[in-house]
């Protein structure tokens, strides 16, 4: 947490040294920002209205307060009648102002919060169709901060910006108008002083900016080492490492509790040098006016207004340059998020696709050529050619790219030349999803969604009854165990619970398939997390599912491999051989080494 | 909570200095419109000159000591509110290092990690807030009230009125608007997990064809997010109207009042003006209280989670007193009638475990995943403290050993091969302190692992990064092995360690334990029956149960589920590929 607060202070400091052309950038995602913004013209107006309102009464009120004081001179000499009409005027416009505010205020948040919503389910709409090819080098984390954090401080910089930005600058200019019209002498006074608290607070934060990286610094440190312990605290206590543990921790924190203390000592000054300077300028103010008063160029009043001016007119001018560092941050996120909705989306469906009705399962790899980066070739002209019903396993040691053939025959990545072919049709001319609407997997990483059981079950079939869920579970060999779940089929699963353990995650998998089986299946056979047991019964569930089925098969399992209409085998990425294990053995190469070593 | 604050007691002086210096800077604060009055009344209406100098001069004077007694108070707020969190950190760290399996298993890592981090981070920002706050804010809005007493009683009624009203609004939207920002996090969080989710789960997504229907369920989250935040909002946005109504309302009274009163001859227009600059500081006040006051409750439910942490868990007591063991019980291990239930379990982990094991010999256990094998190892190094039944290690009930003694003398090589952030050396130093090159290179040996050592450039003082992650899972299950040889120790605990290990290292690991000149206890814990056949004694289990206790070939004979596992393995007698 921390960490990424001290990045995003780095980034700050970077920004502030940016070069013309990121300021060219800045400035077109500011366009582009106002470009999302223009659905909301209307409200717009309509806070820009209010602001001036607010922003106009709220200077007007000193001045009709100045006035009331100055009718107010001594004993005997008391103008009620004008105090009770200015007190009234006063009042009026004390209410409209806090209308205006309010309305202002909710308007405002209206505008943020709707704005990201939207920018947060194009995000979302658009990952949907983002190739797996961008998705499988981002880190998860990387993206989810995109759309969460990045997406808040946003939106905290919109409603900055709306509120304090523009309300502030509307205060600072108005002021300084309602100023000169009192008293130009006095405003230049106010004018030239103010800018003094600003370059405090900036020479404070320039100082600041090293004692808080060396904390950052060893803060990362120190939460380093405790993830990293807590993590293993199992490990540490086995070993009776405990004390050693502690030595450590505790030079790194006491390294961090004297960091921590200047940083935060040095930072706290900000607050009181300012308003040191602003109590020199009230005070200036008070002696040129008051002197003013005595010559008669202004009343009391009007001193007394100065005065809750020159209070009123620092405030902003303080939050400005805190609010310009933060919008900065804003656009800085706003940059984040666009970039990911601006990723170019998986290739689009050829405007002829057709749907493909259930298909037959035969699948061919005519002449294919694929790499996922130019510079390192993986499969080139590679043919194979599978019949419906085949069963097909893929066999190599681990790391071998049997990936890569479930991504080129789910299309999760299209091929450089050749084609992949079901029935004989390229399957870059039909739709992608009733093409993956014909194939069944289960993968080594058993994901499931987090709801409930039979929630899970139903995904291929959202309109299955409660009994053909059960019915896919008991072929699944998976009704036991659900049974016996504290809520049964109603169980939640969530991605941390450990309810339910990865042998029972993949008969839910299983399950799920069950339920809708595609004439064409392809079945991860690693079980390293499952006792052998359990392992005989989902091989009797797979043996249950391929029946009549072409599958692929990444085989571990003799007697699979030996059974299989064709044997894959790769190495290093590429289908080194291919055929019948007879055939294969024959040939006396990859296969029959990786056969006599393993299985004999 | 309350009782945290115990770790305040080096910075008791800093704590009483603190927000007394903020108090003097607060009463300089309170003179200044007393001297606006001054230089009115006086200097104005007599035309005294040097009078209003020496007025604005004081009231740089005033601003000048404000600063200097606030420099020491954050000061004092700042070197208190560090080390205290420092302090905490440390007894928390110490307290985490005491834990029991089952206290780190019901309260889980992650939170642990929390609590370590942010959650003091919290508390810390609490503490120097409410050093610089607590009393400067209320002690402004009263003294406001007091000085505006002393100008004029019967105005300063206004006050009365004003301030219970104004602290009304403000701690009421507060109030009301703290547990509904705690709902916008909620749903936060229901928008996170949905992302991640996505992501995870991108292939299972697109191969069911659910991506519009993903989508669609993100953008309901979505909403319901927004439409939370925005009710939020709504009365939120109240604060500042509200108060400014209040206020200037306010005022309007002081200056009616005001008049009437110079009418009377009985003030000055100099006091109109000096009250109502005290209304307008009270304002100012109220609202950075009420932001203190989130600060705080949001650093007391981070105290009470800290506290909840240091007053749970069941920190091991030793007597410290060394039992007596005799010879002829040394190296021995025995289970009588042992029942485990894990916290918060409904069905017991293991039922009735009884066995013996004496030095030297090798005890085989097996079973199926969640069938109890690892529950049982770890109840030996007093992991975990057994519901029932009784353990005893060379003679001795393990909880009579102080907890360092006895797992002294454990060698233990957990499922999962952890390696720490640095040297190999220094992860294998973990089983012994200071243990010579000759003996770290005999554990290695043992281990099979001396070609990895001889394969880095560095040798034994080859960096391994967090988790080991520069090694593969075969090199570091076996560098945790040779580290639980290294200080040669009486039991050796294999939890399922030599899984990623291939058939032939697995065999020459185990005729390497067998002659170990120290003759250790050895217990693996295998799902292969080829791992541990040739064992002194098998202990079969199937839910916690054991249902089979002998040797091999009685085994086979004996009990139908050791039988089941060897026929899903072997087929007549020839190990399948699995």
């Amino acid at each position: 947490m921390f960490i990424k607060k001290s990045m995003t202070h780095n980034f700050n400091m970077g920004c502030r040294r940016m070069s013309d052309k990121k300021r060219n950038n800045q400035w077109a995602i500011v366009k582009r920002v106002m470009s999302d913004l223009r659905h909301y013209q209307k409200w717009i107006v309509l806070t820009i209205l209010l602001s001036g309102v607010t922003v106009v009464l709220t200077l007007l009120v000193p001045i009709l307060i100045g006035k009331a004081i100055d009718f107010i001179e001594g004993a005997g000499n008391v103008n009620f009648h004008g105090i009770t009409k200015l007190l009234m005027i006063i009042g009026g416009s004390v209410l409209i102002t806090s209308l205006a505010q309010w309305i202002m205020n909710i308007t405002n948040n209206r505008i943020a919060y709707e704005v990201i919503e939207d920018i947060r389910n194009r995000a979302m709409v658009h990952i949907q169709k983002l190739p797996l090819s961008y998705l499988d080098k981002q880190t998860t984390g990387d993206i989810v901060s995109r759309m969460i954090s990045d997406a808040d401080q946003f939106a905290d910089g919109l409603l900055l910006g709306f509120t304090q930005l523009f309300t502030g600058v509307l205060t600072i200019a108005g002021t300084l108008l309602f100023m000169f019209r009192i008293h130009v002498g006095i405003t230049i006074v106010v004018i030239i002083m103010t800018p003094l608290s600003m370059f405090a607070a900036g020479f404070i934060a320039k100082k600041t900016y090293a004692l808080f990286r060396r904390q950052a610094q060893i803060r990362a440190a120190q939460t380093a080492m405790i993830n990293e312990t807590i993590s293993h605290q199992k490990v540490v206590q086995a070993f009776g490492h405990e004390q050693q543990v502690m030595t450590e921790f505790d030079e790194l924190n006491a390294e961090l509790s004297d960091a921590a203390c200047k940083a935060t000592f040095y930072s706290s000054l900000t607050n009181p040098c300012t308003r040191f300077i602003n109590a020199l300028v009230y005070a200036v103010v008070g002696m040129y006016g008051a002197m003013s008063a005595m010559s008669g160029t202004i009343s009391v009043g009007q001193l007394s207004c100065f005065l809750s001016y020159a209070n009123q007119y620092t405030k902003p001018f303080n939050e400005i340059s805190g609010v310009i560092t933060e919008l900065q941050n804003a656009l800085a996120c706003a940059e984040r998020i666009y970039s990911l909705i601006d990723t170019e989306q998986e290739i689009p469906e050829q405007p002829e696709a057709v749907v493909m009705k259930k298909a037959d399962g035969a699948l061919a790899f005519d002449d294919i050529s694929f790499s996922y980066s130019p510079e390192r070739p993986l499969i080139s002209h590679c043919s194979i050619d599978v019949k419906p019903g085949q069963r097909v396993a893929i066999v190599g040691p681990t790391g071998c790219g049997k990936t890569t053939l479930i991504n080129l025959i789910m299309r999760f990545y299209d091929v450089q030349s050749g084609a992949v072919r079901v029935d004989g049709t390229d399957i870059r001319n039909v739709t992608r999803e009733s093409l993956r609407s014909n194939i069944g997997m289960i993968l080594q990483e058993t994901w499931l969604k987090s709801c409930s059981v039979k929630e899970n079950i139903r995904m291929g079939k959202p309109d299955a009854t409660d009994e053909e869920v059960i019915a896919a579970a008991k072929s699944a060999h998976a009704h036991s165990f659900i049974k016996r779940l504290p809520q049964g089929y109603d169980t939640v699963i969530s991605e941390k619970s450990g309810a339910v353990s990865q042998g029972q995650r993949q008969l839910l998998c299983i399950a799920r398939l069950m339920l809708a089986l595609p004439p064409m299946l392809i079945l991860d056979e690693a079980t390293s997390s499952i006792d052998t047991r359990t392992e005989m019964k989902i091989q009797s569930a797979f043996l249950q599912m391929m029946k009549g089925r072409t599958s692929f098969i990444v085989a571990h399992r003799l007697s699979t491999i030996r059974e299989a209409d064709l044997i894959l085998v790769m190495k290093e990425g590429q289908i080194v051989e291919q055929g019948s294990h007879k055939a294969l053995l024959e040939q006396d190469g990859f296969y029959a080494s990786l056969y006599h070593n393993q299985f004999s | 909570m309350n009782k945290l604050l115990r770790y305040l007691s080096d910075y008791k002086k800093e704590c009483v200095l603190g927000p007394l210096f903020k108090m003097l800077e607060a009463t300089f604060e309170l003179f200044v419109p007393l001297v606006v009055k001054a230089m009115i009344d006086t200097g104005i209406v007599s035309q005294d000159r040097p009078y209003i100098i020496k007025m604005c001069l004081l009231m740089a004077l005033l601003a000048a000591i404000g600063l200097t007694c606030t420099l020491f108070a954050q000061y004092f707020a700042a070197k208190a509110a560090t080390g205290f969190s420092a302090r905490l950190r440390h007894v928390l760290m110490n307290h985490i290092q005491k834990l029991t399996y089952s206290d780190l298993d019901t309260m889980g890592t992650s939170s642990l990690i929390t609590r370590m981090t942010s959650d003091i981070n919290q508390m810390q920002n609490g503490v120097n807030l409410t050093i610089r706050l607590l009393l400067r804010s209320p002690f402004i809005v009263f003294g406001a009230m007091v000085m505006a007493f002393t100008v004029d009683v019967k105005a300063a009624l206004v006050f009365v009125v004003a301030i219970p009203l104004l602290s009304i609004v403000v701690f009421g939207i507060m109030l009301l608007t703290i547990p509904m920002y705690r709902r916008v996090q909620e749903k936060l969080d229901t928008v996170t997990e949905k992302t991640r989710e996505n992501l995870i789960g991108v292939r299972v997504i697109r191969a069911f064809r659910k991506e519009a229907a993903e989508a669609e369920e993100f953008c309901s989250d979505n909403a319901v997010l927004v439409g939370v935040q925005k009710q939020v909002g709504k009365i939120s946005a109240l604060m500042n109207p509200l108060t400014y109504i209040l206020v200037n309302f306010a005022v309007i009274a002081l200056i009616y009042a005001g008049a009437i009163r110079v009418e009377a001859g009985i003030l000055t227009q100099g006091a109109v003006v000096a009250l109502y600059n005290y209304m307008s500081q009270i304002l100012v006040e109220l609202i950075k209280f009420a932001n203190f006051i989130i600060t705080v409750t949001k650093a007391v439910a981070c105290g009470n989670r800290i506290q909840a942490v240091l007053e749970s868990g069941h920190p091991c007591e030793d007597t410290g007193e060394m039992p007596q063991i005799s010879e002829e019980n040394r190296g021995s291990i025995r289970f009588e009638h042992v029942s485990f239930t894990y916290e918060n379990a409904s069905a017991p982990s293991l039922t009735d475990i009884s066995f013996e094991a004496k030095q030297g010999e090798v005890i085989g256990i097996i079973g199926g995943t969640g069938s109890g094998k690892t529950t049982l190892v770890n109840l030996i190094p007093h992991f975990y403290h057994a519901s029932s039944g009784t353990i005893t290690i060379d003679g001795v009930k393990i909880q009579d050993y102080p907890t360092a003694v006895l797992r002294q003398n454990i060698g233990i090589v957990p499922q999962k091969a952890v390696l720490f952030h640095g040297t190999i050396r220094e992860n294998l130093c973990w089983g012994k302190e200071n243990a010579a090159d000759a003996e770290l290179e005999e554990a290695l040996c043992t281990s099979q692992a001396l070609d990895i050592i001889k394969a880095k450039a560095d040798g034994l003082d080859e960096m391994l990064m967090e988790n080991g992650h520069n090694l593969s899972g075969g090199q570091r299950q076996r560098l945790t092995i040779a580290r639980a040889l290294v200080r040669k120790p009486e039991f050796l605990i294999l939890d399922d360690s030599a899984s990623a290990l291939d058939a032939a290292t697995d065999a020459a690991l185990r005729k390497a334990l067998e002659h170990l000149p120290y003759h250790p206890t050895v217990f693996i814990v295998s799902q292969r029956t080829a791992s541990i056949q040739n064992a002194d004694k098998i202990i079969v289990l199937d839910d916690g149960v054991m249902v089979g206790y002998g040797k091999h070939d009685a085994l086979l004979e004996s009990c139908s589920v050791y039988k089941e596992i060897y026929d899903s393995q072997f087929q007549h007698g020839v190990q399948k590929n699995v």
